[in-house]
């Protein structure tokens, strides 16, 4: 098992004939299931062509009907992401996942509007995506740092997350899912909804969760750990450093007012019964440390 | 992307919220002229910078004489100003804004955000006008309201005159208040604002309601559908390296550290930061050179550290995920070689490719440190900084 996407998951790109969603798509088409598993495009004006051999759609519905693909990966340029996450909402599939970096704010406010009440899920925008080693890849993370394991992963950051990966993988420790909620401020999952998913995963044993400066995201999760978690968490957030008012290349990674800094996250993690690390070199150590 | 504050009132009026007449000037005839023009007895000659706290910095002088005017224009334009928030060095002032004197009766405080958790714009109004309102929220936070706007609705006049009342507008004057907050919001959404300010709004002795002062911030992301926002950008109030760094297609903010360092991901440009802080120096930037890192970008990424001459030492930490460390080593060569670099770097690559872009670096004949992990590449370039 696994969380959110496993080698059953059937998946469609939007905007798989662009240059990152094709580059992108024949990555994860190669890894482990892939193959299986990326069964269709979405572009309005390519629909009866494929791409190498997958069928492309001329919206998410007929895709959907189609193939029975249900789960789309995004990588529609920034001004039209929205609109496509919103197709993927009204085609009422499982999960969306945005990868689209610099969506304006406004139009994420209006979609996640649209969303309530929905089924479908959203992870990103501007995230690297999700994975489930030796299964399925669905994004832009390197596919072949991760080994099939029992550690969940949910970071915001992109290398980061890799980082975590990677520090797991020399203490000899596999992941169940990897799951990157991405570093804008208005988004879909938050580290709450996937440490939820990880806890009654029963092939999850514990989570590195990692956190950035910005929202309270971060504090939320800790205080639902504290009352529900049945499962050591480790954490680490980035940005102890970072100067007030400034965006430091996520546009949710920022202080304002004085609220969202590192040392109030890793405050309320730690009086949440999470062991944090100030050193973003320790992740893997720690993690092995509380099994 | 911020702008003046006579930029942020000229676009709030073009959505009917209400402002003191006033005349954006760059010079002190300027200045003369526009006080002439704007008549009356009183004015208010108005630095014209991105920060706040210009009032207590000496930025913001009240005349009361054409002359009053002229001293005062004389006195800022040109002027370094120091608040609390440019930091120590301040800020050369270049523009000003020249206003009609206003009766004030009330002060009062108005703001959007976009608040996370509901994601939803958020109106934020409080009777403490003129202070911060973080302040505010330190002592008072009783003082604050909030309405989360619903984004089919916008600001509804129930919610307007609410929060009209709530903060202590009197009963002739609400409905104009509610006009005024929904004209702020109708500005924050068309204009695709991450935040606006109205610091003091202020109640006149004739019952109007006015932004005295506006702070407005657009959301870069959505800068693509706002040209005539675009064009309100004044360099001279950003970091030079910052700018030259966006052409570049870098993310970069300047620090005060002398420790460089070029990464690739901003979670891990951060996390860089924050080990070097850790093993005892500090960064002297953040920097992202993104995904797709060519050897000109991280080439130019180098150039741009180096032209701070602050920086004693450089530490690049690279996860070649999808990009292979063979390619970050060849920019990484490529770079040091161009810039004749003096400084110690350490290097740290991890991921694809990973024993052959070490082997390129020791082949190399420059001297580069390689390290293991971040934490050892930190340790290395300070105590390298630090001759040891």
């Amino acid at each position: 098992m696994s969380i959110l996407i496993d080698k059953n998951t059937r998946v469609m790109t939007q905007g798989i004939t662009g240059k990152t969603g094709a580059f992108h798509t024949r990555l994860c088409r190669d890894y482990a299931n892939g193959k299986n598993c990326f069964v269709a495009g979405v572009n309005p004006s390519k629909a009866g062509e494929n791409f190498e051999g997958i069928p492309i759609f001329g919206g998410v519905q007929e895709a959907k009907q189609r193939t029975g693909a249900t789960v789309s990966v995004i990588y529609v340029p920034p001004p039209y992401a929205a609109a496509a996450i919103d197709e993927a909402v009204d085609a009422e599939l499982d999960l969306v996942i945005c990868i689209t970096e610099g969506i304006p704010v406004r139009d994420m406010i209006a979609t996640r509007y649209r969303m309530r009440g929905k089924k479908t899920l959203l992870v990103g925008p501007n995230c690297p995506g999700v994975i489930t080693p030796d299964e399925i890849k669905i994004g832009i993370m390197p596919g072949h740092i991760h080994k099939k394991g029992r550690i969940g992963v949910v970071s915001r950051s992109g290398t980061l997350t890799y980082e975590a990966v990677g520090q797991l993988i020399e203490q000899g420790l596999g992941q169940s899912t990897a799951v990157g909620i991405g570093g804008d401020p208005v988004n879909g999952l938050k580290h709450v909804d996937v440490m939820r998913m990880f806890n009654d995963d029963p092939d999850t044993d514990a989570v590195i969760m990692v956190g950035e400066i910005g929202g309270e995201d971060e504090e939320n999760c800790a205080r639902w750990i504290k009352s529900n978690m049945k499962k050591p968490v480790v954490g680490f957030i980035a940005g102890v450093t970072a100067p007030p008012g400034k965006r430091m290349g996520h546009a949710g990674a920022i202080i304002s007012g004085g609220k969202g800094t590192a040392a109030e996250k890793l405050a309320v993690m730690e009086e949440c019964g999470i062991k944090v690390t100030r050193n973003p070199a320790d992740m893997g150590r720690l993690l092995k440390s509380v099994l | 992307m911020n702008v003046h504050e006579y930029q942020g009132k000229e676009i709030l009026r073009r959505f009917g919220v209400a402002t003191p007449r006033g005349v954006p000037c760059f010079s002190v005839a300027d200045a003369d002229a526009a006080a002439r023009e704007l008549g009356g007895k009183v004015w208010v000659v108005k630095a014209q910078i991105h920060a706040g706290g210009r009032g207590k910095g000496g930025g913001v002088k009240v005349a009361k004489s054409l002359e009053e005017v002229h001293d005062y224009a004389s006195a800022i334009l040109g002027m370094t100003l120091v608040t609390h928030q440019t930091g120590p060095e301040g800020r050369v002032v270049h523009r000003l804004l020249v206003e009609e004197g206003a009766d004030i009766r009330k002060e009062l405080y108005v703001g959007m955000v976009v608040d996370r958790g509901t994601q939803r714009v958020t109106l934020i109004a409080s009777s403490e006008g003129g202070m911060e309102i973080e302040e505010v929220a330190a002592h008072a936070p009783e003082k604050i309201y909030k309405a989360p706007i619903d984004p089919s609705a916008g600001l509804t006049d129930s919610q307007g005159d609410d929060i009209a009342r709530k903060i202590g507008v009197p009963e002739a004057s609400v409905p104009e208040a509610c006009r005024f907050m929904q004209g702020l919001y109708r500005a924050f959404y068309e204009c695709d604002a991450s935040l606006a300010e109205i610091n003091p709004l202020i109640l006149t002795g004739d019952g109007r309601v006015l932004a005295l002062d506006a702070k407005l911030n657009f959301d870069d992301n959505a800068l693509f559908r706002h040209p005539d926002i675009v064009a309100m950008r004044d360099l001279d109030e950003e970091d030079a390296a910052e700018v030259e760094a966006s052409k570049f297609d870098l993310s970069y903010i300047s620090l005060s550290g002398n420790i460089g360092c070029l990464v690739n991901g901003a979670g891990l440009a951060m996390a860089t930061m924050d080990v070097i802080k850790l093993f005892g120096a500090e960064p002297a930037n953040f920097l992202d050179v993104g995904g797709g890192a060519t050897t000109q970008k991280v080439t130019e990424a180098f150039k741009l550290m180096l032209k701070n001459p602050k920086v004693k030492g450089i530490l690049v930490n690279i996860f070649g995920g999808i990009m292979r460390c063979d390619t970050i080593a060849e920019g990484v060569i490529a770079a040091a070689r161009e810039v004749k670099l003096g400084v110690p770097l350490v290097v740290r690559m991890k991921g694809t490719n990973e024993e052959l872009g070490r082997k390129m670096l020791k082949d190399s004949g420059l001297p580069i440190i390689s390290a293991d992990n971040m934490a050892d590449a930190a340790q290395k370039i300070v105590a390298a900084v630090a001759g040891k």
